[in-house]
């Protein structure tokens, strides 16, 4: 290879997997594997990458997958580790690696408890803001005024996306970060500082969902870039609660640009969209005190 | 760490990595396919970078889509900063 490359070479997803032309989900694994590397072991709980794994004993990842129960990613995932470590095994990282669902709703319990023990694991949620798995059932990640199977008026879902970031943070964890694909490097980089660190991380990746979302497949990564740009999904790290904003996007764009592109927003109105907006706006007057 | 297919008696049911899904072609999902136009192209490999299928490799200073996975997705055809791609009709799609 003549080409130096902006993120590492080495692929650890495989292609042929089952994931969705465009997966926002996928592009988030593959960019995970790179930073993470070999020495990993995956526990995923009931969601769509429980699928994307592959078939046994194929698999699309090129680490070893545990699949555990919709609710105890996180139970599992602690149990691995000391399983690990029993064995003398200190090096590999574990990851529970779960949907919104599985997170923002079904895992939180668990994923609350490994928290507040201090767990050396590193929890993964790919937020794609609705159980896209099994046919788009709102989720607590849901936003509000997103269409989904389960909120189909044309309100849309009615209660706000539940704030997932700020339960964790009350659990003052050792690391957490967010990160969405268009941004690969630094999403690297965040799995390669993660893995380095001792002791309970979060990172939630916002995934689009072209199905789910209701977009065409080629505005993927177009969307994650938008959410960032927008101000709707802050790309920042906060490490033993030192809180850094890692891209400021200066002039945010509206947050039309984002929300008009995904049909699940459609029947959204000028008065929600401005409604929105606000939120974002105060949100980011917050960001600025904090970093 | 160990192999826990080494230990067959203590096997749970765990999915143990090495046995890629690349035998599983995925390109017949395609209804239209990505298209590299050489004179275009720089080679900056951002269609590497986004692919979700991971069915882009680099081949000296080129990018080469692998069309017995690429699944049509058009991550790459939107994302080239060159407009050195485009999305052609598969026949009879």
């Amino acid at each position: 290879m003549t080409v130096k490359t902006s993120i590492p070479a080495t692929e650890g997803l495989s292609a042929g997997h089952l994931a969705c032309q465009g997966c926002g989900a996928t592009l988030s694994m593959r960019y995970a594997l790179k930073g993470l590397g070999q020495e990993t072991v995956l526990v995923i709980p009931a969601c769509c990458w429980t699928i994307l794994a592959g078939p046994a004993p194929m698999s699309s990842v090129d680490v070893n997958v545990v699949h555990s129960p919709f609710a105890c990613a996180a139970a599992t995932a602690c149990g691995v580790k000391h399983g690990l470590v029993s064995r003398g095994d200190e090096a590999t990282c574990v990851v529970a690696w779960g949907g919104d669902g599985g997170t923002f709703d079904i895992g939180l319990q668990a994923l609350s408890g490994a928290a507040d023990r201090d767990e050396d694991i590193l929890y993964v949620c790919y937020d794609n803001e609705a159980y896209m798995n099994t046919g788009i059932q709102r989720s607590g990640g849901t936003p509000r005024g997103a269409w989904t199977m389960t909120t189909p008026g044309p309100a849309g879902a009615d209660r706000p996306k539940k704030d997932l970031d700020a339960i964790i943070a009350a659990h003052r964890p050792r690391y957490q970060a967010t990160a969405t694909p268009a941004y690969a490097e630094d999403m690297v980089r965040k799995f390669k500082k993660a893995r380095a660190i001792k002791g309970f991380r979060f990172i939630r990746i916002l995934a689009p969902c072209p199905p789910g979302w209701k977009y065409e497949s080629g505005d993927t990564v177009a969307l994650s870039r938008l959410a960032v740009q927008t101000g709707m999904f802050p790309l920042w790290e906060s490490e033993e609660g030192r809180f850094r904003l890692n891209l400021s996007p200066g002039k945010r764009k509206p947050v039309g640009d984002f929300l008009r592109r995904q049909a699940r927003f459609r029947r959204l109105t000028a008065e929600d969209e401005a409604a929105i907006q606000a939120q974002v706006d105060a949100a980011w007057e917050d960001f600025a005190k904090r970093a | 760490m160990p192999r826990l297919d080494e230990d067959p008696f203590l096997t749970p049911p765990i999915i143990t990595g090495g046995t890629p899904m690349k035998a599983n072609k995925t390109g017949h999902w395609r209804s239209a396919r990505p298209v590299i136009h050489d004179d275009k192209c720089t080679g900056c490999m951002l269609c590497w970078k986004f692919c979700p299928e991971a069915c882009v490799t680099i081949e000296g200073d080129r990018p080469k889509i692998h069309l017995d996975w690429c699944k049509g997705c058009a991550v790459c055809v939107e994302e080239c900063p060159a407009d050195a791609m485009s999305l052609e009709d598969e026949e009879g799609a």
